[in-house]
């Protein structure tokens, strides 16, 4: 993704914002990786890993990493008071049963109505879908971030996704570097835009229709 | 160190257990828990058309990832490659066939071979085409589940940090990840180990998985790739 960091810290730190304290949260590669550096230190919440890990913790300072402690993407991590591992089996059992409140992953396209499309480009790239689809069927709030639109300036919100998708109707939020949607039964909601942006503008960039929230918030710049 | 049960035994010794085309399950998720020492005996002895079940194709140069790039196998299940662009290319050029698997339905899947049960109904998936596809679906209470099956394996290999001669494994942090559902679920089962220890070192509730599925034991020379964040 090209987005500059300033923007994509942005984007994690409205992320961080859904996290209460006592939750369980699964974060994907690349944005969502930066969003324990934006909770507040009275949040304390349980950082699960699809590898079998229950409250990861920051990043080891170099040097001090352990090959057999990383995270579901293969970095390094470690982990805090009350931790726990379990085996593959056990970290989806965690997934399937809904015990994990929040996962935050990135997309390729949304629909308005919160399809999922994360895992697959024909003819170019089929990684697999790893554990993306448990993720997203099961867990009790999921939440996109990403790029509001393509490196083509594409919408990658849109009123049916182009390619396949990893789950159906399973986004309940999304967050882009434009906006903040909620995804309902009967749209995209648009509840907060960054400062900087119109609603002009967002609506000409998305790809579907949606309604405005009568308290729609401006999010002020850092 | 006393050997009652026969399983303590060396690579060499090992190696007599695999052939070509045959079925490897290996534990280890993105070559963490991944046993490095039969991995390369794997490659000195360079197998072919082998079908590897397993969570992922490693990176290039770390894990089952090795095997993988070098064209040793002609199919593989897993839930991504994403890690491994070699074997993007092989899947591509038709020379690996890959059948991708959710991660969680795939962990019960080999769950389910190892504790002996033919199949697992599952949702995950049910709605998409590429997992659904041609699965039989079954109905319990009028809801749709689609019948994903067991997986076995006539070998399994797994990487556990100690091992008694029993064949009791602890593993080390979460280089636990899938080992102990690989390990119950290979008809013969090869555990690589950071160390031996007498019977009677491993507190009773503290082993992950009980000797009873583990046929051999190997001493490991350790992790010999670099990994990608170094």
């Amino acid at each position: 993704m090209g987005m500059a960091i300033t923007i994509r810290n942005q984007i994690a730190k409205r992320a961080a914002a859904e996290i209460r304290t006592g939750m369980v949260v699964n974060l994907g590669i690349g944005i969502p990786s930066m969003i324990p550096n934006h909770l507040a230190e009275d949040v304390h919440v349980m950082f699960h890993a699809e590898n079998g890990i229950v409250g990861m913790g920051a990043s080891p300072i170099p040097g001090e990493e352990d090959e057999n402690l990383c995270n579901a993407g293969g970095l390094p991590v470690t982990i805090i008071e009350g931790a726990s591992y379990c085996d593959s089996a056990i970290a989806f059992a965690m997934i399937r049963r809904g015990k994990v409140d929040i996962t935050i992953l990135g997309a390729l396209q949304v629909s308005g109505k919160g399809d999922l499309a994360n895992w697959i480009v024909p003819g170019k790239k089929i990684p697999g879908m790893g554990g993306a689809m448990e993720l997203a069927q099961k867990t009790q709030k999921v939440i996109v971030v990403m790029g509001h639109t393509d490196s083509k300036g594409q919408p990658k919100i849109l009123q049916q996704c182009t390619l396949p998708l990893t789950s159906k109707s399973c986004v309940d939020m999304i967050i882009t570097d434009m906006a903040v949607f909620d995804v309902r039964r009967e749209g995209l909601v648009l509840r907060e835009y960054f400062d900087g942006c119109t609603i002009e503008t967002i609506k000409r960039l998305t790809g579907c229709q949606f309604t405005i929230s009568d308290q729609v918030r401006v999010i002020p710049k850092e | 160190m006393d050997n009652p049960f026969g399983k303590i035994t060396d690579i060499k010794q090992v190696m007599e257990h695999f052939d070509n085309g045959m079925t490897i399950m290996f534990g280890g998720f993105g070559g963490v828990g991944t046993p490095p020492s039969l991995i390369d005996a794997m490659i000195m002895k360079d197998l072919r058309q082998l079908t590897l079940i397993g969570n992922d194709a490693g990176f290039p140069q770390i894990g089952i990832g090795k095997v993988v790039s070098r064209g040793m196998a002609d199919r593989l299940i897993a839930s991504h490659i994403g890690s491994n662009p070699i074997a993007g290319k092989l899947m591509t050029d038709g020379k690996l066939s890959v059948e991708f698997s959710p991660q969680g339905t795939l962990a019960e899947r080999i769950r389910a071979g190892g504790v002996g049960i033919a199949a697992i109904l599952t949702d995950i998936g049910m709605d998409n085409e590429m997992v659904a596809g041609d699965k039989q679906i079954c109905y319990i209470d009028e809801t749709p589940y689609l019948v994903e099956t067991a997986l076995t394996a006539e070998v399994s290999i797994v990487y556990a940090k100690k091992a008694d001669p029993f064949g009791n494994l602890v593993y080390d942090k979460s280089a636990r990840n899938t080992n102990p559902l690989v390990a119950m679920a290979g008809d013969i089962t090869i555990a690589e180990v950071e160390e031996i220890v007498p019977l009677g070192d491993l507190q009773p509730g503290e082993i992950i998985t009980p000797g009873v599925f583990v046929d051999y034991i190997v001493p490991s020379v350790g992790v010999n790739w670099k990994w990608a964040w170094q």
